[in-house]
């Protein structure tokens, strides 16, 4: 056990955590003030229920040594992980762990967290939040845990055939980003979308929000070097500057196309950006990260322009963000991977880029064909979405029987002073 | 006696606000308001969707005077908030049947 490597993974345990309140506050200043609430709390609530699923069972599914698919029950309840020498399955030779299990075990929860997180931006404004719980829980166990297994565990199968992911490309953004494409398509549009104007209520939380995910991304993926060393610092670096290329590459192409440079298109370019180079962090240098952020600008913005055209009411623009941003730095990653780790560019001929090809279309598949299935049996057991009347009064005082803003609330008894 | 209502742009109340004062106006109402006249509305892009807002901010300005105070109030208020570009608001005039102040009770012009 190293003391160094276990004080930076602890703290960037507590930096991805923090990403979870600083999506919610991304995402909530999108809605309309009717809908704040409902947003936060899908967000929110994903703390508390996957962390518990996550000790209880999660964990061991993903982590455990189960085979090439999925792991096993040897971790339910985080048994054996408090011995701080015992290594996790397939964590052999030059991947043993330097920190204690019980640390990787608190880092991965709050990658748990967050990845469904994700997913709320697409259903913005009209999920029950009942079926958004049984959704949530479901969704975790059955399709984060095995997918995590496969591209994270040393045991899984697309880690095994050398497909790259450092920080989830796959697991988190191309898996949430998918979902939220199904679970749009069965939940179908907004009352009035695309007709009516649905403009963010406060721009000012979305760049707050901002702020917190780039901050807390690097824990993300700085944290998923596992140690204070080289890696991290490489990760960190690429992490920084391609929010910051991806930033300025979507505030170009906004600029020539729409006539202004927009704060959402600042907030959204720098997110685009950090979704892309996240399977990358770790196993790119130089000015590759410029590369990915830039092209990942240009793509994502593109990309949200689809689903007006194509009829599907992804909110928020999870589809267009995570889903293209993730596909975007996971294939990427198979040119311009350092020498070592056998990208196209540097000479390390095709195998890295067909892995990366692998890895994607089978998450997309997987994770697809698992979220339809879990979304149809929610919304035939509880119901996926609220009805009319509930989408008119908004989510807040629908689900949750509270209002975000009571400024002087005349209806409340006495107003202001 | 007559009811003066202006709508006029935000960013001109104050000067209004002064013009009246110095007519000896004794009190004013003012209220956020959202509408359109022939300046129309305007559009805002959010990630490349274009929306259309109709209704531009406006204040209202509520002012209660003696009928031979009424020329000079409006004309005060439309000096104090021409820009001479679209969109500068309107002025209008109605008449008021009585008026009490609750304080007092007192009623009509002396309640002005």
């Amino acid at each position: 056990m190293d003391s160094g490597n276990t004080a930076w993974v602890l703290t960037s345990a507590a930096l991805v955590l923090f990403m979870t309140p600083g999506l919610a506050f991304f995402y909530a200043g999108m809605v309309r003030a009717k809908n704040v609430l409902g947003m936060l709390m899908q967000n929110f609530f994903s703390m508390g229920l996957v962390s518990v699923l996550w000790a209880v069972v999660a964990f061991s599914l993903a982590f455990g040594d189960g085979g090439a698919f999925i792991g096993n029950f040897d971790f339910v309840g985080l048994k054996d992980l408090a011995d701080p020498d015992f290594q996790l399955p397939g964590y052999v030779g030059d991947l043993a762990l330097t920190i204690p299990p019980l640390v990787f075990a608190a880092y991965q929860m709050m990658f748990a967290v967050i990845t469904p997180a994700l997913i709320t931006g697409a259903t913005a404004d009209r999920m029950k939040f009942a079926a958004w719980v049984a959704f949530l829980g479901l969704w975790l166990v059955l399709v984060y845990a095995p997918v995590a297994h496969w591209v994270f565990s040393p045991t899984g199968w697309l880690f095994d055939r050398g497909a790259l992911d450092f920080a989830g490309g796959t697991v988190v953004h191309i898996n949430a980003g998918i979902a939220a494409l199904v679970l749009v398509l069965v939940l179908g549009k907004r009352k009035g979308w695309p007709g009516e104007g649905m403009p963010p209520h406060n721009l000012p939380w979305t760049l707050l929000g901002t702020g917190i995910l780039w901050f807390g991304w690097f824990g993300f993926n700085a944290g998923s070097a596992l140690g204070a060393n080289a890696v991290a610092a490489q990760a960190f670096m690429n992490t920084h500057l391609a929010a910051a290329a991806a930033m300025l590459s979507w505030l170009i192409v906004e600029r020539l196309k729409d006539g202004h440079a927009t704060t959402l298109g600042a907030a959204s370019g720098a997110v685009a950006g950090l979704v892309a180079i996240t399977p990358c962090a770790g196993f790119v240098s130089g000015m590759a990260p410029l590369v990915i952020g830039g092209a990942a600008g240009v793509l994502c913005y593109l990309a949200i322009q689809l689903k007006v055209k194509l009829g599907y009411d992804d909110s928020l623009d999870v589809v267009g963000v995570h889903l293209v941003g993730g596909i975007v730095g996971s294939v990427l990653l198979g040119l311009l991977a350092d020498e070592a780790f056998g990208g196209l560019l540097f000479g390390g001929g095709s195998d890295l880029l067909v892995n990366q090809f692998i890895a994607v279309g089978a998450t997309i598949l997987f994770s697809g064909v698992l979220s339809f299935v879990i979304a149809k049996v929610v919304d035939l057991v509880i119901g996926l979405r609220v009805d009319d009347d509930a989408e008119d009064i908004g989510l807040d005082k629908s689900q949750h029987a509270e209002a975000a803003y009571n400024f002087g609330d005349i209806a409340m008894g006495r107003v202001g002073s | 006696m007559k009811l003066v209502t202006a709508i006029v742009k935000p960013f001109k109340v104050d000067d209004v606000k002064a013009a009246l004062k110095a007519l000896g106006v004794q009190g004013m109402t003012v209220s956020e308001a959202q509408g359109f006249g022939r300046q129309r509305g305007h559009t805002e892009v959010y990630r490349g969707a274009e929306y259309t807002v109709d209704f531009v901010p406006k204040v209202r300005v509520e002012v209660l005077v003696d009928d031979m105070d009424v020329d000079r109030t409006v004309d005060a208020i439309v000096t104090a908030a021409r820009t001479d570009k679209i969109g500068d608001g309107k002025v209008w005039v109605s008449p008021i049947e009585d008026v009490t102040r609750i304080r007092t009770g007192e009623r009509g012009p002396d309640a002005l």
